[in-house]
């Protein structure tokens, strides 16, 4: 029997993809689990910025720096343009248009028409080309087991690691500070909010800006050691980050990275066991059953989190968001 | 009270009747109109609060009492209209702004921020805390030293209203009165010009009204102007300077409190005209004309759900 899986289930702790989800995972929890914001466009938002890095990247020659600038521009463009109609309105309707949004960019991107541009469904490769110009590790293969990196895979999961730690820190600090209190009071009641002199407007666009570049840099993340491909941005990708977020706690800063971390290895753990289950013929199912089979498993922990563990893994019991 | 006659009469020019001129008013509406459907929710022609004393506005459920609020503090848009404060129109201003030029109010429903601390819920009452714009958020040192000060504040405010044993916990845990508390207090953090409180008396217990209303003169005495939404009369006669009654959108009567309050017409349309009947006392025939009065109500009423 080959357990390699579970190896290869550890990895998920640190790989590129884990760090990506974080990422995204924490920008959601800006929108959704502090300031309340029902963004169910997440996707969207990394597709954007995944787009916006690649495109500047492959087709207009930008240096590295001017390519992640260009996914925050293209974000916050598109935060701007949810928001501006949206946020004055009830909860409810930036929901339906972030997660229809999300749906128009993946269609749009993948029009035959636009293949010169945007590489149609088969995505774009190798925009990782700037940022492993700037890799200061020599080359050589890393790590042990079946777990190895070559260079570019250490220094993406490296800087990928670095980058999320820092960012999670400064959410924090936000957080903490007077700025994320209005956010909190926002989700709590935004009228009373208003009724203090704070213009909840600009607020929720600040924070659906914030949350959206957030998603935009993981992107980047996500897509640097494979390529960009337009179908990993469907609404699958967007429900995958809300359950990381309730996995790990919506309403913290570090409980989305927890959750990330989880959720793949689970996934990567139900993968490998459903495989030796069909190989060996425990389970009445085929190795073609056996992906659809491990998101139920997900989703039936994820049931289970959300009734015993509202707050999430890390999440104070107080602020539970299911309570 | 002592010589509360003359200052109150001092707060007029001319006699008390619906949209009287002030001597000095802080709020001064015209023509302020808000439809729903066909309804006129709220439909003033003249009123003008005075300032530095408690005004009440009273009338019957549906008098669009809270309608006139959220116009007034901008939570609301009339159809036609414009009001100023202090001088200066705010008619169309957004409700943030109003907050910000010194007109608090409050919630009927209360609006604790249940899953913020009590400390947390004053300290965002409060105004010009440079550290809630996001980009000086980041560095501590530019707002820290107005944290403390917020904080002492919010503090002196809590002891005063009796919640600083509270402070560390969560709003959600408090008492519904105790909730109406800390939306007052938490109200004052920004020293406002005039606060409006839209039934602060509702669902608290008779101990906490007594020291709600001490609160209430409190911020008289300190210079503030009240406007309150109240139902219960005992209430609007103990503190309120001047009332102002509503009904179907309209300003019906205005008056000092006990004037207004023997006024027949203001009796009728808030109370009924059978207020002051005790059922028992009736002879046969008044029960039995109630009894018509009723019956056929109901059986309008039937016919409207039936047709």
């Amino acid at each position: 029997m080959d357990f390699s899986f579970l190896l290869l289930a550890l990895g998920q702790i640190i790989s590129p993809q884990t760090i990506a989800y974080a990422l995204a995972a924490l920008g959601l929890a800006v929108q959704f689990g502090f300031t309340g914001l029902l963004n169910f466009g997440q996707a969207g938002f990394m597709a954007i910025g995944g787009y916006a890095f690649a495109i500047t990247t492959l087709r207009l020659g930008f240096p590295f720096w001017l390519a992640v600038l260009s996914t925050l521009v293209a974000t916050t463009v598109m935060a701007l343009i949810l928001g501006i109609p949206t946020l004055r309105l009830r909860a409810d309707y930036l929901a339906i248009v972030t997660i229809a949004a999300a749906e128009i960019i993946r269609y749009v991107v993948k029009t035959p028409d636009l293949i010169p541009i945007t590489g149609g469904s088969d995505g774009l490769n190798g925009a990782a080309v700037t940022f492993d110009a700037l890799n200061p590790i020599p080359p050589g293969s890393y790590g042990f087991g079946p777990l190895r990196y070559d260079e570019n895979d250490l220094w993406i999961i490296l800087v990928g690691w670095v980058f999320v730690i820092v960012v999670a820190l400064l959410v924090r600090q936000l957080m903490r500070s007077p700025w994320g209190r209005v956010i909190k009071g926002i989700r709590e009641d935004e009228d009373a909010v208003r009724s203090l002199g704070k213009n909840v407007f600009s607020y929720k666009m600040q924070s659906l800006i914030l949350g959206g570049a957030l998603g935009g840099l993981a992107a980047i993340i996500n897509i640097i050691p494979t390529s960009l491909q337009p179908d990993n941005y469907g609404t699958q990708t967007t429900f995958f980050l809300l359950t990381i977020i309730l996995l790990g706690g919506a309403t913290t800063v570090f409980g989305p990275l927890v959750g990330a971390i989880v959720f793949w290895i689970v996934l990567s753990l139900a993968d490998g066991f459903l495989s030796l289950a069909v190989q060996y013929h425990w389970l009445p199912i085929t190795t073609i059953q056996q992906g659809p089979v491990r998101f139920i498993i997900v989703g039936v922990a994820l049931m289970l989190i959300v009734i015993f563990r509202p707050s999430g893994l890390i999440g104070k019991k107080r602020e539970a968001f299911f309570a | 009270m002592p010589d509360t006659t003359a200052e109150r009469a001092a707060l007029i020019d001319g006699a008390p009747a619906p949209g009287v001129k002030k001597t000095d008013p802080i709020v001064v509406a015209d023509g302020v109109q808000r439809t729903f459907g066909g309804v006129h929710a709220v439909d003033v022609d003249h009123v003008e609060i005075p300032r530095g004393a408690i005004t009440a506005l009273i009338g019957p459920n549906g008098a669009g009492k809270t309608t006139f609020f959220n116009l007034l503090t901008g939570f609301d848009k009339p159809n036609h209209g414009s009001w100023s404060f202090d001088g200066k129109p705010i008619g169309g201003v957004p409700a943030y702004k109003v907050a910000r030029r010194g007109m608090i109010r409050t919630f009927q429903l209360t609006k604790a921020l249940s899953m913020l601390s009590v400390m947390e819920n004053m300290r965002l009452g409060a105004q010009e805390q440079p550290g809630e714009n996001i980009a000086r958020a980041l560095v501590p040192a530019l707002w820290r030293r107005r944290e403390q000060q917020i904080t002492e504040r919010a503090q002196d405010l809590l002891a005063r209203f009796k919640l600083d044993a509270k402070a560390d916990d969560f709003a959600a845990s408090l008492s519904g009165g105790q909730r109406k508390l800390l939306e007052m207090a938490r109200a004052l953090m920004s020293d406002p010009k005039m606060i409006m409180l839209d039934e602060p008396m509702a669902g608290v217990n008779p101990a906490l009204t007594q020291s709600l209303l001490h609160h209430i003169l409190d911020l008289k005495s300190s210079g503030m102007t009240v406007l309150f939404v109240e139902h219960d009369m005992h209430v609007v006669r103990e503190i309120a300077d001047w009332v102002i009654v509503m009904a179907e959108g309209r300003i019906v009567a205005e008056g000092f409190p006990d004037e207004v309050m023997s006024d027949q017409a203001v009796i009728d349309a808030y109370l009924g005209s059978h207020h002051d009947t005790d059922l028992g006392d009736l002879t046969e025939e008044q029960q039995a004309e109630l009894l018509d009065e009723t019956q056929a109500e109901v059986e309008r009423e039937e016919d409207r759900t039936d047709g």
